[in-house]
């Protein structure tokens, strides 16, 4: 039988790493050169997360898997990811690619993000599996980083001139209601109890919501109504974007499975 | 119009201090719109391969620097004032290194 915490540690793990890689997107594009560095710096810090997240989960399963092999090898509807993570810099309606970067899409669904992880990782920090605990300790010092940068931004966008006044609030009316599957009764709130901690519950909401709305007020931006469709990427019920961003990802690893350093 | 004229971020100059008891050392420069965005911009870049514990910020129009062709002025007098420099003691072996 699975140890009861695989299905936390994978949505976990696959939430930092397909950010991670989308964030990395950036990397030679930025708006200046101090951005792309820290949001190179960003993906970083999330992919080291997924690898000691991976690492363990792969202990846990034995049979031969590896960090690899579960970033590598496996398809779209095995991610375990929050669907607002997959999606590309940019709003609905503008073409898709990878050409089409919106840098308060990015900053937007990072704010939504780190504050959902910030209040994750505290708790798992005071969960009784203690090599989670240690990997969430780990994770709170770059996360509360992550917070410090996106809500900056968020201010300074929102509070700033009449056109980032207008992106960043088209960004956060984008992406808000994909912030809904935060709250869900979760396909693995057993596995979270399992370790001693209620994740996405109640509680956990109301801090999130008096975070966000904290730096929004600052930022002169409305908080849009979040009803509507609910996302089930932590389900395995992915938008189209995934499997075009694992593609990219994935191709060398696949072209050459044995590959080494 | 506003009096800004330049779409330019303003220039600041970036400190490190590489661990406790050293003293700042200026380490570059970059580019950043106020001192809290510099802040964090100087962590990105300049403190990504632990180099520092503490950072100073300036605004690189806040530094006031002597001017190149003051140089022989300001410098150039002191270069035959060899009776400034405290070599022309003998220190006792008992002293040691100092």
């Amino acid at each position: 039988m699975d140890a009861p915490q695989l299905p936390l540690l994978l949505h976990l793990a696959d939430n930092c790493l397909v950010l991670g890689q989308r964030n990395a997107e950036w990397c030679g594009h930025a708006p200046v050169l101090e951005e792309d560095i820290a949001l190179a710096n960003h993906s970083l810090d999330l992919i080291g997360q997924s690898r000691l997240l991976y690492q363990y989960a792969a202990e846990l399963m034995g049979k031969g898997e590896t960090e690899d092999s579960l970033a590598y090898f496996r398809d779209a509807p095995a991610f375990r990811n929050f669907t607002l993570l997959e999606l590309p810099h940019h709003g609905p309606l503008a073409p898709s690619g990878s050409s089409q970067r919106d840098f308060a899409t990015t900053l937007v669904r990072n704010f939504l993000y780190s504050a959902w992880a910030l209040g994750a990782w505290s708790s798992l920090a005071q969960c009784t599996d203690k090599q989670l605990c240690a990997i969430a300790a780990k994770a709170i010092k770059e996360t509360t980083y992550h917070w410090h940068h996106a809500q900056n931004w968020v201010v300074r966008m929102g509070d700033g001139t009449p056109e980032s006044q207008q992106r960043v609030q088209a960004a956060l009316n984008h992406l808000m209601p994909f912030t809904q599957e935060f709250w869900m009764p979760l396909a693995h709130a057993e596995s979270a109890q399992s370790v001693g901690v209620a994740l996405s519950d109640a509680h956990s909401q109301n801090e999130w919501s008096s975070l966000i709305d904290a730096v929004l007020v600052q930022a002169c931006l409305k908080r849009p109504t979040d009803s509507g469709f609910v996302p089930s990427g932590n389900r395995g019920i992915h938008s189209e974007h995934l499997s075009y961003l694992l593609g990219e990802m994935q191709s060398l690893a696949r072209a050459h499975p044995h590959a080494v350093w | 119009m506003s009096t800004s004229t330049s779409h330019e971020w303003p220039l600041w100059e970036v400190f490190v201090r590489s661990k406790q008891g050293l003293e700042h050392r200026h380490c570059g420069s970059l580019h950043a719109s106020d001192a809290k965005h510099a802040m964090q911009m100087a962590r990105d870049v300049y403190t990504r391969r632990q180099e520092g514990v503490s950072l100073w910020v300036v605004a690189s129009a806040d530094i006031h620097a002597s001017e190149p062709h003051d140089k022989a002025a300001l410098f150039e007098p002191a270069s035959d004032k060899i009776f400034r420099h405290p070599s022309f003691y003998d220190i006792p072996n008992e002293v040691g290194h100092m």
